[in-house]
């Protein structure tokens, strides 16, 4: 299965991933190999067979929603690398 | 006497219920041992030395208490898992310097019965791997042949029980990274059937697939673990309330189990010992009472594709949270959108980045029916295989890797050579069904051959009660490395 450069490159956008001219190349040639490889699955027939949704027998429990304390704010702020007046600081969104 | 590091969790439980020796005494031995062979191992990440020595202290003040049946015992845990006060990494450099402020509930679980975490061990990153090569923190290496990986991705774990630097550790099997590294390091691994331990504190990688699982040197040590570290947990939807068993060993008989041995699982190209042994092996089950009959998993070779477009497509998910805002390192960047691409760009692995990438591609519009939709339907099949198979049979007995250990580099520059590393674990992981791998002998080069057992969800109890009578009457899980 043929994989582009510029689609490797439009999966790494969708991934948030900056990658160098090398390692474009090098995915191309290593992910198309994987996919050829992977093409096998489409020999089984499964119009019949539904998809596994979860492994889990029930339905996912609901809890009461009442408030409780959460982790400690100060403990989750000091793994920031950047932070002030208690919150995560990022780079300006908008100029 | 013993050294202290040769005794087993059971013999360690023992020895100081009796006053034979106190926890500052185990804990100090241990700590010497993995001193000395830590830095050849690279099995450890990060060693508490301090505070290991400090609660075997308090252990040893508050003295021998049933209801906390691991107190004073030292055991490991892969830095996938989280514990309080001490570093997080999962192998990768995008956690570096990440100190979880809270303790996964499988080793709280493990701590509130009186165990010492004694140190956190290494991991392929994010856990994606078979060898630890994938670690950014450097390979473990084989206590059986420092040349060779220890198998991955739990492979700090496996060395560490291996070597005698702890009775017990955790892991996490998504794929086998339970049972091939015990396989590789021919120790005892359980995966345990998926939502029967908690995935909280866990850093998620597959979420229909993450089992937290131990390792020890025997079935009994990890049917202990197990029995401790399992059942509901209100912080993890899918965490089982089945009943938890309290798993009856001694009555180890296997008359009148049948044990199903899958064609599927003897392929060509695979090592001609690892047949044998396994053979071996599943005739001693017979000798002890089992009925073996020879079963049929027809979707076995599909597990592969399907396991490495769904896991990737979970991780690519997961992992969108590592993006230099709330933990670990940022990339210099003006504009918060190259924050994003730098930091991953620069701090993702060369593994972890190509399955984020294969993930997002088999979740992207146009490609999402044909990769993601049908691997899907495909892991249907797979477990309806399992299911017909144990209409037949009990146990299902099968090699756990198709080679022993292979060298570090082996795989070096082809990624699909290490994914079919995972070939005879997969199937198991995307049934979500229970399975331990134990030693059954050892190659021509002196290396651990493991098999592994598998049964019906959430019976653990047979799936162990098997390994424990094997164990009981044979002695490869006592044989040690050299070290």
């Amino acid at each position: 299965m043929p994989l582009s450069l510029r689609e490797v490159e439009h999966i790494a956008r969708l991934a948030r991933l900056e990658l160098t001219d090398e390692q474009k190349a090098l995915y191309r040639e290593q992910l198309e190999a994987i996919l050829d490889h992977f093409a096998r699955l489409q020999e089984l027939d499964t119009k019949e067979v539904s998809p596994v949704a979860g492994l889990s027998a029930k339905q996912a429990p609901l809890r009461p929603d009442e408030a409780r304390p959460g982790l400690n704010r100060e403990a989750l702020l000091a793994n920031a690398p950047q932070q002030a007046q208690g919150q995560f600081k990022v780079p300006p969104v908008f100029e | 006497m013993t050294d202290l590091f040769e005794l087993s969790l059971k013999e360690m439980q023992n020895g100081l219920r009796w006053g034979e020796f106190s926890s500052r005494e185990l804990v100090g031995a241990m700590l010497e041992r993995i001193t000395r062979l830590n830095p050849p191992l690279h099995a450890f990440l990060h060693i508490a030395a301090e505070s290991a020595l400090q609660q075997a202290d308090e252990a040893d003040s508050a003295g021998p208490d049933d209801s906390q049946p691991l107190r004073g015992i030292p055991i490991a845990v892969k830095d996938v898992l989280t514990v309080a006060g001490m570093p997080a990494t999962a192998g990768s450099k995008i956690l570096e310097g990440f100190l979880p402020p809270y303790t996964a509930t499988s080793v709280r679980r493990l701590q509130e019965a009186g165990a010492i975490v004694i140190g956190k061990t290494n991991t392929d990153e994010f856990a994606m791997g078979s060898s630890t090569e994938n670690s950014a923190y450097g390979v473990t290496h084989n206590p059986w042949d420092l040349t060779r990986v220890p198998g991955g991705s739990s492979g700090g774990s496996a060395a560490a029980v291996a070597a005698r630097l702890v009775p017990s550790a955790l892991g996490t099997d998504t794929g086998g990274s339970v049972r091939q590294p015990a396989s590789f390091c021919g120790v005892t691994g359980l995966k345990p059937t998926y939502g029967r331990v908690s995935r909280y504190g866990l850093i998620a990688f597959g979420s229909s697939l993450d089992c937290v699982g131990a390792f020890g040197r025997t079935a009994e040590d990890v049917a202990e673990v197990l029995t401790i570290m399992a059942g509901r947990d209100p912080l993890d939807s899918t965490s089982s309330d089945v009943e938890t068993p309290r798993l009856e060993l001694e009555r180890a008989d296997l008359r009148g189990t049948r044990i199903g041995v899958p064609k599927e699982y003897f392929i060509k190209g695979m090592q001609v010992e690892v047949e044998e042994k396994t053979r071996a092996a599943v005739a001693q089950f017979e000798a002890l009472g089992a009925e073996v009959h020879e079963i049929s998993l027809p979707h076995t070779e599909y597990a592969l594709p399907v396991y490495y477009i769904l896991a990737p497509a979970e991780a690519s998910a997961n992992l969108a949270r590592f993006d230099g805002i709330r933990y670990g390192p940022r990339a210099q960047a003006e504009t918060l959108m190259d924050v994003f691409f730098k930091t991953r760009g620069q701090k993702f692995g060369a593994e972890v980045t190509r399955r984020i990438m294969l993930g997002t591609y088999a979740l992207s519009a146009g490609y999402y029916d044909a990769f993601y939709g049908q691997a899907q339907k495909v892991r249907t099949l797979i477990t309806r295989d399992f299911e017909a198979a144990f209409h037949e049979v009990d146990l299902i007995a099968c090699p756990t890797t198709p080679t022993t250990a292979f060298c570090i580099g082996a795989h070096e520059n082809d990624p699909l050579a290490m994914y079919l590393e995972d070939v005879f674990t997969l199937p198991a992981s995307l049934a979500g069904v229970p399975g331990v791998s134990f030693p059954v002998g050892f190659d021509g080069k002196g290396l651990p051959v493991g098999m592994q057992l598998l049964a019906p969800r959430f019976c653990e109890e047979a799936l162990l009660r098997a390994a424990y009578a094997y164990q009981q009457a044979t002695d490869w899980h006592k044989r040690k490395p050299g070290m």
